[in-house]
């Protein structure tokens, strides 16, 4: 009998990697580089996996990964427990309901599409700390943020293309 | 064959339910969290001690991260240091000169500030001792600003010890493991340092916002602040000592009060942690909260009052020390 191979998304590879990947990518632009008196960007890697894995392949895995990358980059970025893993799964969450609309689409709507859910974490980050710190927090910062976030789009659309079959699943 | 083509290829509606049932049992799972992590009891909660753990993983990688970046700047202040050591000499020159005239006037102002504290039997802070600490991995998000040193409880480290730049304060100790801790910074959200204005002695509180220039929030006083005025730690609450500098008043485009802090002049790269023991530890909380004796009534008083002063009369003279012994007659 011949074994079948499993397809990149029927490993646990589709999961693992992306998410270490995207803690180490973090843990890099921690170090306390200043150049000319900037310091390096600080992007939210995992937003990244949030859309990927949802445009991938809905699976029952994925909040729960992202549950756990989350509560990782809390621990990392020493920030309260719970605080980018409910971001993060709020835009997983659009980005499940709203695939049927966008998946097989092009660039440019995928651009847009996880712009929309990078504005939905960054909302859900803003709301939970103005409610728990009772500060608003500086938005010139939290837009620099969303912007080197923003630019991790291509590592996204990189990760979707390395599945190849993900993209036409609609459901 | 793709996934699409297997057996529940027909089976859409459940496997989206659990999906999104996955996904809204995860962020239960996340408020609930977040619900239960009260940041001020840092020290002793099970959050803090997930955060310390990865405080010790963080800080040899951060030592390794960092490494490169401190070799770069080091070769980078040695070639500028060779090519611009004579301009770097006139300005040195030209500060020593300036300083000097400050140091005797700091000198003459000790020698008149120590006399006003004896006169007025002043209890003053002791100096705290300090260590130096490097900065090994840093947080800058508007959603966090933090530090992780390579200095711990092994040197004394505890949790509330301020930390200092040579410029300024820079935040103070939120986690210590034995070769590491972590800095809240004085600009994170969840910042409050209690700090005065060393002009008029007003009050304010430092509100960290994400940004790199904290709000100063609740200031008491009538127009206590101007451009420009220097902001020092207040020492209230005892969390920081007091006349720590800590940055420059400024208005921001609305028109409310900021600090540009001292701090942030230069790369915070070596820190000095000062082993400053918060005023609190210091005090017994039991005896500051025991009840209060009654007040006496005024027959109780009187008593109290006679006892007193029994108790503090000179002692009667005994009879013999009365009429002392009258001395022999001379004898011829």
């Amino acid at each position: 009998m011949i074994r079948k191979r499993p397809t990149p998304v029927q490993r646990p590879g589709w999961i693992i990697w992306p998410m270490l990947a995207s803690l180490a990518g973090t843990l890099l632009l921690m170090t306390p580089l200043r150049i000319a008196g900037l310091s390096l960007p600080e992007p939210v890697f995992p937003m990244v996996l949030a859309f990927a894995w949802a445009v991938i392949r809905p699976s029952v895995v994925g909040p729960l990964a992202l549950l756990a990358t989350g509560l990782l980059l809390d621990l990392l970025w020493g920030a309260p427990l719970g605080l980018w893993g409910l971001a993060l799964l709020m835009a997983y969450g659009g980005a499940v309901v709203s695939r049927g609309l966008v998946t097989g689409r092009g660039t440019l709507m995928l651009s847009v599409w996880y712009l929309v859910l990078t504005v939905i974490a960054f909302t859900s980050a803003y709301i939970t700390t103005m409610l728990r710190a009772r500060v608003a927090p500086d938005l010139p910062s939290v837009l620099w943020q969303f912007l080197a976030t923003l630019a991790l789009f291509p590592l996204a659309q990189r990760l979707i293309a390395f599945f190849e079959d993900a993209e036409i699943r609609s459901w | 064959m793709a996934f699409r083509d297997g057996p529940f290829q027909d089976l859409k509606l459940p496997l989206t339910l659990a999906v999104v049932a996955a996904t809204v049992v995860a962020i239960l799972a996340a408020l609930v969290l977040l619900i239960a992590d009260r940041r001020e009891a840092v020290a002793v909660s099970g959050f803090a001690s997930a955060r310390n753990l990865v405080a010790r993983g963080l800080s040899p990688a951060g030592e390794v991260l960092e490494a490169p970046v401190r070799w770069t700047g080091d070769v980078i202040d040695a070639v500028g240091g060779y090519f611009y050591a004579v301009s770097e000499n006139h300005r040195l020159k030209a500060r020593i000169r300036d300083l000097e005239s400050w140091r005797d006037e700091a000198v003459a102002l000790r020698n008149v500030n120590e006399r006003y504290e004896a006169l007025l039997k002043l209890k003053t802070e002791p100096p705290a001792p300090s260590v130096a600490a490097r900065s090994v991995l840093d947080v800058r998000g508007p959603f966090g600003n933090a530090r992780v040193l390579d200095a711990g409880a092994a040197v004394g480290v505890q949790v509330g010890d301020p930390v200092m730049s040579e410029h300024g304060v820079v935040g103070r100790i939120v986690g210590v493991v034995p070769h590491a801790s972590r800095v809240l910074m004085l600009t994170d959200v969840e910042s409050r340092t209690p700090v005065l204005v060393d002009r008029t002695n007003a009050r304010a509180m430092l509100t960290g916002d994400g940004g790199p220039n904290p709000r100063l929030e609740y200031i008491r006083g009538q127009d206590p602040v101007k451009e420009g005025d220097v902001l020092l730690t207040s020492g209230d609450g005892g969390v920081f000592p007091r006349g720590l500098p800590v940055g420059v008043a400024a208005k921001d485009l609305r028109g409310a009060w900021r600090v540009r802090l001292y701090s942030d002049l230069t790369p915070i790269d070596y820190v000095r942690i000062l082993l400053f023991q918060d005023f609190a530890a210091t005090i017994d909380p039991a005896a500051l909260s025991a009840p209060a004796v009654p007040p006496l009534t005024a027959a109780e008083a009187a008593d109290r009052a006679l006892a007193l002063a029994k108790a503090t009369a000179p002692p009667k003279p005994t009879p013999a020390a009365q009429t002392p012994a009258k001395p022999p007659a001379p004898t011829p």
